[in-house]
């Protein structure tokens, strides 16, 4: 049952990644959307991500008690040690959310919708940063359980270069999934050209800061070259995903909405996997050069079983209304 | 402030805020359910039009709620580490199963909002009613994760060690169908007299008369319901309380020293350092017989809990005090209103009861925070009660004054924002429904 609850948490983090993390970008592309543009794209937006994007958050969720029922040490580990920027993440998941919900249902429009506005472009940049900060944090091993001072407990386990460039590379690739996504929810022709050209500039984006965080890497020691190129999963998949790269630029320029929205969804998984596999099972790597694994940190017997079928028992009923709402939501073609 | 008492009220002011807003979400839907039915058989438009109006209100609540609950599950390991560190595995079980109501909530709450006109008008009607239903188990299986720290099971405590640990023993501990019943009942009547109070004031202004005259009587009839039976309720779970935490329920009476027959205490100034509650109007035996059924039992007081064990207790006092005496109020409108309406009289000549439902807008929210306080309070010192203490829990990192500043902050404003926002809501009912009323008549 221990696989069946590990193979839960990695599908619920990679899942926020690409649902959530879609919803995010949806933001980021709004943010970078010329103001003469904005209100047409909030449209296209909101009948895109409005319907399933309460579905997409929950994901965390999962992930989260997973993690806080399963591997408790892994939780508290995280929450004692990242609590300043969970904490932002955590500020910009309600300025969002509130925000998204407050700016539709507001029944007067008026000067207000310009705060919502505010409100929900600059936390769907800050979100996603701090998710990535988060996670590059995990595995950097800055996190020093012996600190002694504030500064290197609290601080410096998520403020070093590799963390921060971790950051802006998820929000490069968050842009990325959304503009992928939102090409195939409009019509318009003008529209659907905005959203290609979105998405090549976040693709660049997202070579661009892919490079810096292997140059930070390299700068504070991380073996991040060797995990992705001394492997051969790594290597395999961080090859799947540069030449899935070429096919994405050719689909892009012929615009296919559908099969595009899946290779995205690959390219990302295949980063994440590349980035993770060399040191999987271990999730929280400590500056003292020891790590929290999965596998040693998981909870006792009964709880993992009875979490673990749990989760089996939820996707059965949650898979298959989900995929009905995907469905059922999808703009159709004309 | 030190760090503990700012985890404490951050804790505090999460939850406080966090309730209210998952009670709504998890009541409403059921209104919406009723007048959807009705839409649904009678064809009257007002119906439709208030299911409409009902659910923009309930994706404001949704998702002020699922926000701060997603923060309420970081917070936990955030503010309480080593409390999580244990207690995770053993009292997860009901939040990963609330997990999963919680995410079939939302997937229906998305087909309900966005199906207007796409959907099997049933199918519809029916994604509604499992918003509900989901919302009820989640709060209820939130609701047994509480009870567990406050009747810990599920495992052997030795020597500091949580051995054999059984998470479906800790779910349904002793205190979770107690609890579970009160904070549902309370849920429907507070958001019940809250709904049909904001709709009566609509009545007495003499708006939308009979767009807002369906809402009230739908809303006051789950709220009147709920009031009477919360009574029978709480009696249960006194008598529980006193079984599994006497420390509590002395706190909640005030009752320092043991007495047989113990008198129950109305009111009163609690004096913590003399131990002495002035004013009081006492009824002889009363606390006997509601903690044990008979009303020469003897009851424990304070004097028989160490010192450093005790709750404080002019908080648990008070809290309990304002509970109970808005409960008996709700409970009498309740009464009044059932009266009227089984002999038939027309509501809306009543503007005194309309009045008396106005005044009762925020009384179910502050007996429902009251109560929550009873039992948080008068739980401390400890945070599984027994078994480890809260000031062993809080988190090692200083300036946790700064996050609790940062949430008030927060907090205050998502507040006056959402009640900006139905206050702008129920001003456009005119405007946005008032089409179907004149078309009808």
């Amino acid at each position: 049952m221990q696989y069946v609850v590990i193979t839960y948490l990695c599908l619920g983090i990679l899942l926020y990644f690409l649902l959530g993390g879609a919803d995010f970008g949806a933001g980021i592309i709004e943010m970078f959307t010329s103001s003469k543009n904005r209100s047409k794209t909030r449209k296209t937006m909101y009948q895109a991500i409005g319907p399933v994007w309460e579905a997409n958050h929950m994901w965390l969720i999962i992930a989260i008690v997973i993690l806080f029922v399963g591997f408790p040490h892994i939780y508290t580990t995280m929450s004692v040690y990242l609590h300043i920027p969970l904490l932002i993440m955590l500020i910009g998941i309600i300025a969002r959310g509130t925000a998204f919900v407050f700016r539709h249902y507001d029944a007067i429009k008026d000067d207000m919708q310009w705060l919502y506005n505010r409100i929900f472009r600059y936390s769907s940049f800050i979100t996603p940063l701090f998710l990535g900060i988060i996670a590059g944090s995990v595995i950097s091993g800055h996190i020093d359980t012996q600190a002694t001072d504030f500064l290197s407990a609290y601080v410096y386990s998520w403020l070093n270069w590799f963390s921060i460039a971790v950051g802006l590379f998820t929000v490069a690739l968050c842009g990325f999934l959304a503009a992928i996504y939102l090409i195939g929810e409009t019509n318009d022709a003008h529209d659907k050209r905005r959203f290609i050209k979105k998405a090549e500039f976040m693709n660049v984006a997202a070579v661009v800061f892919g490079a810096m965080v292997f140059i930070a890497a390299q700068r504070d020691g991380i073996p991040l070259i060797d995990w992705v190129f001394k492997n051969t999963i790594g290597l395999s998949a961080i090859i799947l995903a540069s030449l899935s790269l070429i096919l994405l630029w050719y689909l892009l320029i012929k615009g296919k909405t559908k099969v595009l929205r899946l290779l995205a969804g690959f390219q990302v998984t295949m980063i994440l996997l590349a980035i993770s596999y060399a040191h999987f099972p271990n999730f929280i790597r400590l500056k003292s050069g020891n790590a929290i694994s999965l596998v040693e940190a998981i909870g006792p017997e009964k709880t993992i079983y009875s979490l673990g079928l749990a989760l089996l028992l939820g996707s059965i009923l949650i898979l298959p209304f989900l995929g009905y709402l995907f469905y059922k939501f999808q703009k159709k073609e004309e | 402030m030190d760090d503990f008492i700012a985890a404490r009220s951050q804790m505090a002011l999460s939850l406080g805020f966090h309730i209210i807003f998952s009670c709504i979400g998890m009541v409403m839907p059921f209104f919406m359910a009723v007048s959807h039915y009705k839409w649904l058989k009678t064809n009257k438009e007002i119906y439709k039009d208030l299911t409409k109006a009902w659910s923009k209100g309930v994706a404001i609540f949704f998702a002020t709620g699922a926000v701060s609950g997603t923060m309420l599950s970081f917070e936990l390991g955030l503010l309480w580490p080593k409390f999580m560190e244990h207690a995770g595995p053993i009292f997860g079980m009901p939040f990963s199963l609330e997990g999963t109501a919680f995410f079939i909530e939302a997937i229906a709450l998305g087909f309900f909002l966005y199906g207007w006109n796409k959907l099997n008008k049933w199918f519809h009607w029916f994604t509604g009613m499992v918003v509900g239903v989901s919302g009820l188990a989640s709060g209820i299986l939130v609701v047994a994760a509480n009870a567990w720290m406050n009747s810990p099971a599920g495992f052997d405590f030795v020597n500091g060690q949580y051995l054999n640990i059984d998470p479906i023993q800790a779910m349904f501990n002793k205190a979770w169908f107690t609890q579970a019943l009160h904070m549902c009942l309370a849920a429907f009547t507070a958001t019940g007299f809250a709904v049909a109070g904001v709709h009566a004031l609509m009545i007495l202004r003499n708006r939308n008369k009979e767009f807002h005259l369906k809402a009230f009587k739908i809303a006051a009839t789950f709220a009147c319901i709920g009031a009477l039976l919360q009574p029978l309720s709480g009696d249960i779970s006194a008598k529980d309380v006193a079984k599994r935490q006497p420390a509590k329920l002395a706190a909640m009476e005030a009752l320092y020293q043991t007495e047989q027959p113990a008198p129950l205490l109305i009111g009163g100034i609690v004096n913590e350092k003399d131990k002495t509650v002035k004013g009081a109007i006492k009824v002889p035996g009363a606390l006997s017989f509601l903690a044990h059924g008979d009303f020469k039992a003897e009851v424990k007081g304070l004097d028989q809990i160490p010192e450093a064990d005790q709750p404080p207790v002019a908080i648990t006092h008070y809290a309990f005090q304002i509970m109970v005496g808005i409960g008996t109020l709700l409970m009498l409108i309740s009464i009044v209103y059932f009266i009227l309406v089984f002999r038939k009289k027309p509501l809306q000549d009543k503007p005194w009861l309309l009045r008396l439902f106005v005044w009762a807008i925020p009384l179910g929210y502050v007996a429902l925070e009251a109560g929550w306080v009873v039992t948080e309070v008068g739980r401390q010192p400890w945070i599984i009660y027994g078994i480890m203490r809260t000031k062993d829990a809080v988190t090692p990192m200083p300036g946790v004054v700064y996050s609790f500043y940062i949430f008030s902050a927060i907090y205050v404003s998502l507040s006056i924002i959402v009640v900006f926002l139905l206050y702008r809501q129920i001003k456009m009912v005119p405007v946005l429904y008032n089409q179907s009323e004149t078309s009808r008549s």
